[in-house]
């Protein structure tokens, strides 16, 4: 079983700040972290490895410092990484991703084949879900989206059943491999890294690809010449035109300024109080 | 300097070409992909269906739905429905592998629709079965994507598909354009668009399409759908009065301040990003980009700053009332009305005077 698990190298969002005045993100400081969505992939795939045998090799495109990232993923017990680097991939939008990503992915897998591929839902930088089912469907590979779960998987039969996030429900499906599958966050805990896996990881040889190596075919279809979208604009959102009316506690107790509030709202949005009465008598 | 500028200029770089070419002239039209399960249109499609109005409006283009399910499925009647809310008419493909959505067939289908009509514009909801199928016709068609988008528009130099999402985890938002490829593709989330007006009586026409795919040449196989019970689902989307938290709270302990305000208003709890990483409430109660987007009559932010990736996911609310300490927060830029105080102090005062208000009148009418 040879189960690939692709990831990106994504900077911590929860710590990005604009410049308020210049709108341009200020990166100093900013740590890179693995994809968080993507460790519910490496984990799945991990147990699969546990449980059936086989091999997990990650694979990542990005820049030089990616190597970061996988190599945070070799100490949870990825057997093999591969960082996909080439200044050509530069402005990729997720259709030239996707097919930088398959080409690699091919190539892997003239040195074994690929069974499985595996991504997070989405990345918390990009947050577009698109990458997933664009390598599925440049590879031909039966696509399993927003799995919270891995019900069966039968090496011999080839086959797997998981349950799939839909609206309202799960449907459970069953398809063939080779596939990939997109899981889904929460659905399962990393294990910890151990002190010899950590060493083992900082001492790890992750294989780069430039574009030759990945095997990729056509130049025109990365970066971005091969990007489709175009950023026209980056902006910061406007201001309504009026700013809130507000009543500060500095003049005024909590209990007042909460009545003048309320009344305030309910003289100004009628409809507004007649809706919430109604939902009282409810 | 640690500060890039991020608003690149694409045009000139890696010889890009921006010009549509001659072939792609003939793509017209705007489609709405209508998602639907067991009996039921997903209010997301209706949402969809109003702004593509808009669009083809100022194209001067007919909007189309696009129809797709097994042969017991009530597919005209969901057309009748879209004409409406504002389709001139509907592709319905009606095929026995397409009974329950599984991504093979349906982006076979969709693929097909798009190569035989050429629509210029293709939406759909960003729920899991539309961003599913829209990451795979769009990588099958080689065409541009964009996914949650807050809002569209038409580019009046360029005819061109103006796609606006947040982006850097919410901080800032972007517009997007696919200027030498056609169809464009944009995915927008549920809520995000105002629900259009139904006209009944408003009629259109169906196109009928068929989609020739046996089901043996079909390898995933949908073998069950175990609906959520109906009390665990929190239907925030749609609810009418949110009270929400945020890091402002200070710990879970005083998010029961959010709650005992929302349960006065007959409303459900939101949070912010911060409040769910910090573990005070559960997940599917994240107002924002990556969480939830709402519409409520009122939504009150109790203890949140009001960055981007929050804002999109509530300025569409009637009316808000935001309470923070800080005077400067990006909140009160949006807000309707703010009071500038600790929202654990200010949380049971609004509790207080709101069951006030909401019960004189009661006493009024008994």
């Amino acid at each position: 079983m040879h189960i690939v698990v692709c990831i990106k190298q994504v900077p911590d969002s929860a710590q990005i700040r604009v410049h308020p005045v210049t709108n341009t993100i200020m990166r100093q400081g900013v740590p890179a972290i693995v994809n968080p969505y993507d460790l519910f992939a490496l984990e799945e795939a991990l147990r699969l490895k546990d449980r059936h045998a086989g091999r997990v090799t990650v694979l990542c495109m990005g820049p030089p410092q990616a190597e970061e990232a996988l190599r945070k993923c070799v100490s949870y017990g990825a057997d093999d990484a591969i960082l996909v680097t080439d200044r050509a991939f530069a402005g990729a939008d997720t259709l030239a991703t996707s097919y930088a990503l398959a080409s690699a992915i091919r190539t892997v897998g003239t040195e074994q084949a690929v069974d499985l591929v595996f991504t997070g839902k989405q990345t918390i930088d990009g947050d577009t879900a698109q990458v997933g089912p664009g390598i599925a469907r440049r590879l031909g590979l039966q696509l399993l989206t927003y799995v919270n779960r891995i019900v069966e998987l039968d090496p011999v039969q080839r086959s797997i059943t998981v349950e799939r996030r839909a609206e309202g429900g799960v449907q459970v499906l069953r398809t063939a491999l080779p596939c990939l599958v997109t899981m889904l966050e929460n659905t399962n805990e990393m294990r910890f890294a151990d002190m010899d896996q950590m060493v083992r990881a900082a001492r790890f040889e992750v294989r780069k690809w430039n574009r030759e190596a990945a095997g990729i075919q056509d130049p025109a279809k990365i970066g971005l010449k091969g990007s489709p979208t175009v950023v026209s604009k980056v902006f910061g959102p406007a201001a309504r035109s009026q700013k809130s009316e507000t009543i500060s506690l500095d003049q005024s107790t909590a209990r007042d300024a909460a009545f003048t509030m309320v009344e305030r709202i309910f003289t100004r949005n009628p409809s507004l109080k007649h809706d919430l009465e109604e939902r009282m008598q409810a | 300097m640690s500060e890039t500028p991020i608003a690149r200029k694409p045009a000139g770089r890696a010889g890009r070409s921006f010009e549509l070419p001659e072939h792609l002239k003939v793509y017209r039209g705007v489609w709405v992909f209508i998602e639907h399960d067991r009996g039921t249109v997903n209010p997301v499609s209706w949402e969809l269906i109003g702004e593509g109005r808009k669009l083809a409006a100022t194209l001067g283009v007919p909007l189309a739905g696009v129809l797709m399910g097994g042969p017991q499925e009530p597919l005209e009647r969901f057309a009748s429905e879209a004409f409406g809310y504002g389709a001139d008419l509907c592709y319905v493909m009606r095929d026995a592998v397409l009974a329950g959505y599984r991504n093979e067939p349906f982006t076979q289908g969709l693929t097909h629709l798009v190569q035989q009509y050429k629509p210029e514009i293709v939406l759909l909801g960003a729920t899991t079965m539309g961003r599913d199928l829209a990451g795979s016709v769009a990588t099958t068609l080689q065409t541009g994507l964009t996914a949650d988008c807050t809002e569209l528009a038409i580019d009046a130099s360029n005819r061109a598909l103006a796609a606006t999402r947040p982006t850097f985890g919410g901080s800032l938002l972007c517009t997007i354009m696919t200027l030498a490829y056609r169809p464009q593709m944009a995915t927008v989330r549920p809520r995000v668009m105002s629900m259009p007006v139904r006209t009944i009586g408003r009629e259109g026409y169906i196109v009928e399409a068929s989609l020739d795919l046996p089901e043996h040449a079909i390898v995933t196989k949908l073998i069950d759908f175990i609906a959520d019970a109906s009390s665990n689902r929190i239907n925030l989307a749609y609810a009418d009065v949110i009270v929400s938290g945020g890091k402002g709270l200070k710990n879970a302990d005083n998010f029961r301040l959010v709650r005992e305000l929302a349960q006065v208003l007959g409303g459900e709890v939101g949070a912010s990003r911060p409040a769910v990483q910090a573990g005070w409430v559960e997940p599917e109660r994240q107002v924002g980009q990556t969480g939830k987007t709402v519409r409520p009559k009122l939504y009150i932010a109790a203890g949140i700053s009001g960055a981007v990736q929050h804002r999109v996911g509530m300025e569409g609310a009637d009316v808000i009332l935001a309470v923070n300490t800080d005077p400067n927060a990006p909140i009160f830029d949006f807000a309707h009305y703010g009071i500038v105080g600790n929202a654990i102090q200010v949380l049971p005062a609004l509790t207080e005077a709101f069951r006030r208000h909401l019960s004189a009148r009661q006493r009024q009418a008994a």
